[in-house]
């Protein structure tokens, strides 16, 4: 487990340092100068190759590369061409606002999700799962963009409940939180139910029954974990998913988070920005990967027995 | 009265299937008498382990039985209630099944899947369930008992497993034990051990009923046997009646196969044909299709379980025949 673990880190720092230089490379082939959409269409010859030589864009790739491996291993993502703060500081404040949002968001998904697909799963084919896996499908369907107007329309418009964007109270991030986790919630309740049904299918839960347990009693004790195992594979990649920013819930909510400062730094061409925002998303999506297969093997004394 | 733990009279299962219904288990009536190992024997799908699961209230969603009755030790259980029905189950009636693989919970401790039983019959703090555990285990001979208390089912053999099954079975010392094909799926030597356990646990006061396709198994062991062919009883007799005096064509043909074996012949005797449909069974003698001696009686009429000599019936006309001569 443990040689395993160490296996699976050193593959993960691969993994990101490929990520790193292929976001490098890419940032650098896409047509368009930085430095020009910086100054904007009438700045003189001079000024533009200055200001590159400044920022260290004329030189080779490969130095470039490695200057900003050694400045990024230290925490230094370089400064924002079009904010001008430095990136960690921009990242760090906008995690924030995100990490809220995809907690929020994920746990209205996985409570809702889960309680949907075992009600699904008892009811099986009767009005309680239709209903059920009706409302999955339509968050599974539903773009992001309509959720949102949707539930702002009701919640927020007509109800006044909520405040209908922004993150001055707590109460800003339920909205968003529904909308993007509504997806999620969907593709849980299915995954759920599915496995659920799958797992009282087998001789184990005659086991249970045979020894006396009642319905209830045979799906929580009994179907219940195993059923569990592959939903939190699948809950752990989406959370990480969440926590590498919602582009679209950000806009439409006004929430200052990494999603948005992505499409910040993709309008402004800031290539600092833009890398720090890849970095930041693909670390979280491995460590996301890595927990779920840990988790895995907490949790199935079958992966875990090999020490 | 009461020396029958187990009294089946007239069973009938029914199972729907998408438009028809089929009967699996038709008309049947058996008796496991106290301190007794009885034995179910026919071939897959002839409803052996049907009748077995309407015993324990264990049918699938789609099957119900619909007629007859089941006393354990005098009381009919089939109209109870669910909640009753489940009271009876692990502590008065268990079971246990042909996978020990498969039937066991993969992700809990064998031990604490044995203590479940107990904690679901009987009122006792975690340490009194773990040592009834503990003792039940020795009771069914697994070795290092406290060690193996806490292992995960894939870190044992399959004999094991099928012991931690019984153990699981046993421990509320339940007055009848079903064992649905309970050596199937293990070698032969571990098989070997596995039936000493069950004769074993007779002695010690359960009676067993137990459902096979194998004679070796049920020569072994029980004390009476009834041989079912398409959801009927065909042939019941005590087992050395029964291999003694094997009356039946089925169970004829099923002697022959065996010993075709036995005799070292060349070819191996088979009954020929297959067990039919339970949708399409011919209008008389279900196994009519399959007899060597079938007459046009018998294709057009059931003939009835009647008794040969004292305490051997045999479902078929060439016997009444002979009777009658």
């Amino acid at each position: 487990m443990r040689k395993n673990l160490t296996q699976r880190l050193l593959q993960a720092v691969i993994v990101l340092a490929g990520v790193t230089l292929l976001i490098f490379v890419m940032l650098r082939i896409v047509p368009g100068n930085p430095i020009e959409t910086m100054m904007g269409e009438h700045a003189d010859a001079a000024t533009v190759a200055r200001m590159t030589a400044e920022l260290g864009l004329d030189q080779p790739l490969y130095i470039q590369f490695f200057r900003y491996i050694s400045s990024a291993v230290r925490g230094d993502f370089g400064t924002s061409y079009s904010l001008g703060k430095p990136v960690s500081q921009l990242m760090g404040s906008a995690f924030v606002n995100t990490l809220i949002l995809a907690v929020f968001a994920a746990l209205f998904a996985w409570i809702v999700g889960i309680a949907c697909g075992i009600c699904s799963a008892m009811k099986k084919n009767r009005l309680p799962d239709r209903l059920f896996m009706g409302f999955s499908l339509l968050g599974i369907s539903l773009p992001v963009f309509m959720a949102a107007m949707f539930l702002q329309y009701i919640f927020a418009f007509q109800l006044k409940w909520v405040p209908i964007s922004g993150t001055d109270s707590w109460a800003g991030f339920i909205l968003p939180a529904i909308a993007l986790g509504w997806n999620s919630a969907g593709q849980v309740a299915q995954m759920t139910r599915t496995t659920l049904l799958e797992t009282l299918q087998e001789d184990y839960i005659d086991t249970a029954r045979a020894k006396g347990r009642g319905p209830l009693g045979v799906l929580i004790h009994h179907a219940f974990r195993n059923a569990m195992l592959p939903v939190l594979t699948m809950m752990t990649v989406q959370f990480s998913g969440l926590l590498s920013g919602a582009v679209i819930t950000e806009t439409v909510f006004s929430i200052n988070g990494i999603g948005r400062l992505m499409v910040q730094a993709i309008s402004g061409r800031d290539i600092p920005l833009l890398q720090g925002t890849a970095l930041l998303a693909t670390t979280v999506v491995i460590l996301g990967s890595l927990l779920a297969d840990s988790l895995y093997s907490v949790l199935d004394p079958r992966i875990r027995k090999e020490g | 009265m009461n020396d029958r733990t187990l009294e089946v009279r007239n069973l009938n299962v029914t199972i729907r299937t998408d438009r028809r219904e089929v009967r699996p288990v038709n008309d049947v009536s058996l008796d496991v008498l106290a301190g007794s190992i009885v034995g179910i024997v026919g071939e897959s799908g002839c409803g052996k382990s049907m009748t077995a699961r309407a015993v324990m209230g264990l049918l699938p969603y789609s099957g119900k039985v619909d007629g007859g009755t089941v006393r354990l030790c005098g009381r009919e259980i089939t109209a109870l209630p669910e909640k009753e029905r489940r009271k009876l189950r692990g502590s008065e009636i268990s079971m246990i099944f042909q996978e020990p693989m498969t039937s066991l919970n993969p992700v809990i401790k064998v031990g604490k899947q044995v203590e479940e039983t107990i904690r679901l019959h009987t009122e006792c703090s975690r340490e009194e369930a773990k040592e009834k555990t503990l003792a039940m285990f020795r009771e069914v001979e697994i070795p290092e008992a406290e060690t193996r208390y806490h292992c995960y089912p894939h870190q044992l053999s399959g004999g094991l497993r099928q012991r931690v099954m019984i153990a699981m079975a046993m421990v509320c010392k339940p007055k009848l034990l079903i064992a649905d094909e309970p050596t199937t799926a293990l070698d032969v030597t571990v098989e070997a051990q596995i039936l000493n356990l069950l004769e074993h646990l007779r002695d010690a006061g359960t009676s067993v009923l137990i459902i096979s396709h194998n004679l070796g198994v049920i020569a072994r062991v029980c004390d009476y046997v009834y041989v079912m062919y398409a959801g009927r009883i065909v042939e019941q007799a005590a087992t050395e009646v029964l291999f003694g005096r094997p009356t039946h064509p089925y169970t004829r043909g099923l002697f022959r196969s065996v010993n075709s074996l036995r005799e070292g012949s060349a070819t191996l005797e088979t009954i020929p044909g297959v067990v039919p449909n339970l949708f399409r069974l011919p209008a008389g003698c279900s196994f009519s299709l399959r007899c060597g001696q079938c007459g046009a009686n018998c294709e057009k009429n059931m003939p009835e379980l009647l008794e040969t000599e004292p305490d051997h019936r045999v479902r078929c006309f060439l016997t009444e025949k002979e009777d009658a001569e």
